[in-house]
């Protein structure tokens, strides 16, 4: 499944965009219509942020004007709901809950899926490419199709309801995609840096360790945060396989707020905003490394 | 190891169970129902009210989020003040949580007092008050609208990557000689991010296959079971009715389907790049 662009021909500056940005020629011609463009990403910020600046004002309204809740602006702001939401429900327990899954499944993930992206990328063995291929057609295959089956064998090795069991079904959804990325990436890295390594006496692991590894932290960075905020978001699976209301991670403690008191529009959204605070810090602490494109390089 | 155990076998379990009538209850038989669980799926009307409503959920949104994601990356490729912050802001919906947005859309589009029905009775002069949730049409529109606002920034990451990869002279060259900004657009720019258009061609529809939470929240699948999906119909069999074998016998077909189609997709991409 080669998802590269064709490398245009017979062009004589091959610098990529971001190398000739601020002075050259840009995608609508030099530098023109730069107002025009201003102003639609202001509206386009607007609107992605709209929701989410309504749901932040309404979490600091007090829950008796939240019936037509017109107001943009809390004219009596309040924290009540905050401290509301994070003592009842024992959300702060799905807080860490979710916290420990997605650290959990980001890490496992990401050390085999660099492992087995390695093995891809620098071996010969039998069969390499089929596997590979295997690997990349089960990303045709619907995670949530096998949601029956994977319930029904977390029941026969008593993993429902446990957080280890979710983490291992998270880690088996994302490698794939991890494993595709990441062979990409280090099949970049130029086989002379690895020889050089190797003359001085390094052993393979360490081959990974200390130089594969270091070259690629703008890819794992980004590798991490896809991870991090899938399985901060995910929701079906969690639903499914989770039963006690303490081993709840934050999207079915959430749905469940709703389910459990109707009215509490106030709390339910301070809950919101503090169950999405992580996962924008997550991404926008990996920003940094999305700027290089690297890892993104391997789709296009 | 682990994808082989928490994966593929899956895979294959998924169709050994979808020929029994099985039952998660410890004790109770499992009996052996041969192809009637597929048969009954053609006779089931919801499946095909579910199937219907995956269809057109994939046919709406997946065009508006792909045009409205390679125009805000055209948009925002080039230098432009702030230019982090605009891309960062387009991309934050998906990393929001759908449970959390679902209610906050509901909120927005809420009988009493939500914001959209005090917009549309500021503009129309008097009071109204659309239960846009409890009703077919307005509900599905609700869920679309919240799928596309929520899924634009992905494919908008995938296509600012692959424009910022056109070199810049190309293009210029191009209008040098003469060509239109249309003709630039249709024999420069979309013929180099093709790769980037199929990936996200397959990825959404596949995903769009599985819209299940935006649903489960907003609607429940209701009202009678008119909103239903595929996958909130398949849960709802599985997890409430206990109709596991059923559940997977539909779950069975769909992943025959997508998997035909992201065959036939990837098929199309290579005889282009030949």
């Amino acid at each position: 499944m080669s998802l590269k662009v064709d490398e245009p021909i017979n062009v004589e500056d091959t610098r990529p965009a971001s190398a000739l940005s601020g002075s050259g020629p840009g995608l609508f011609g030099i530098r023109r219509r730069n107002r025009t463009r201003l102003v639609v990403a202001i509206v386009l910020a607007f609107l992605s942020l709209g929701p989410l600046l309504y749901m932040v004002s309404l979490s600091f309204q007090p829950n008796g004007g939240l019936l037509g809740a017109t107001v943009l602006i809390p004219t009596h702001p309040t924290v009540q709901n905050y401290v509301q939401a994070w003592t009842q429900n024992s959300f702060s327990r799905y807080f860490v809950n979710s916290l420990i899954v997605s650290i959990g499944t980001v890490v496992i993930t990401v050390v085999i899926a660099s492992l087995a992206a390695f093995a891809f990328a620098r071996y010969k063995f039998r069969f390499k490419e089929l596997i590979f291929y295997i690997f990349l057609a089960s990303l045709a295959v619907p995670n949530l199709l096998l949601l029956i089956p994977q319930f029904l064998l977390m029941d026969k090795l008593h993993l429902l309801d446990s957080l280890f069991g979710l983490v291992l079904l998270y880690v088996s959804s994302n490698l794939p995609f991890t494993i595709f990325l990441l062979r990409g990436f280090f099949e970049a890295i130029p086989k002379e840096y690895e020889e050089s390594f190797r003359l001085d006496g390094a052993r393979t692991l360490r081959v990974l360790t200390s130089l594969i590894v270091p070259l690629s932290l703008p890819a794992l960075a980004v590798v991490s945060m896809f991870i991090f905020s899938a399985a901060w978001d995910e929701f079906p699976v969690a639903l499914t396989m989770i039963s006690t209301s303490t081993h709840y991670t934050l999207p079915v403690g959430l749905a469940d707020f709703i389910g459990v008191h109707t009215v509490a529009w106030g709390p339910f959204f301070a809950a919101s905003v503090i169950a999405t605070v992580p996962v924008i810090v997550v991404f926008l602490v990996s920003l940094r490394w999305f700027r290089s494109g690297v890892s993104l390089g391997a789709i296009r | 190891m682990i994808y082989g155990v928490f994966t593929v076998y899956p895979i294959f379990r998924q169709f050994d169970l979808s020929f029994f009538n099985w039952h998660i209850f410890p004790g109770m038989s499992n009996p052996s129902v041969g192809w009637s669980n597929y048969i009954a799926i053609f006779h089931d009307p919801v499946v095909r009210t579910a199937s219907f409503n995956s269809f057109l959920f994939i046919v709406i949104t997946v065009p508006i989020q792909m045009a409205i994601g390679l125009f805000a990356a055209a948009v925002l490729t080039d230098r432009l003040p702030g230019s982090m912050f605009w891309r960062a802001a387009v991309y934050v919906p998906v990393v929001t949580s759908w449970v959390v947005v679902s209610w906050v859309f509901s909120y927005l589009f809420a009988s009493q007092g939500g914001m959209m029905n005090a917009v549309v009775s500021f503009f129309t002069g008097h009071t109204v008050s659309i239960d846009w949730t409890a009703q077919t049409w307005t509900a599905n529109g609700v869920i679309w609208l919240l799928s596309i606002w929520k899924g634009v920034g992905w494919s908008f990451i995938i296509f600012l990557a692959a424009l910022d990869g056109i070199p810049r002279q190309l293009l210029e060259s191009a209008r040098i000689d003469g060509a239109s900004e249309f003709r630039v657009w249709r024999y420069v720019v979309l013929p180099s991010i093709r790769g980037a258009v199929t990936f996200v061609t397959v990825l959404l529809v596949i995903g769009g296959a599985q819209v299940f939470t935006q649903i489960f929240e907003i609607t429940k699948g209701g009202p009678y079971n008119s909103t239903q999906s595929l996958m909130t119909y398949m849960y709802q069999q599985a997890f409430s009715n206990f109709a596991f074998g059923y559940a997977a016998a539909m779950a069975s077909l769909l992943a025959v389907v997508l998997f035909g189609f992201s065959a036939a997709e990837i098929r199309i991409l290579r005889r282009q790049d030949a």
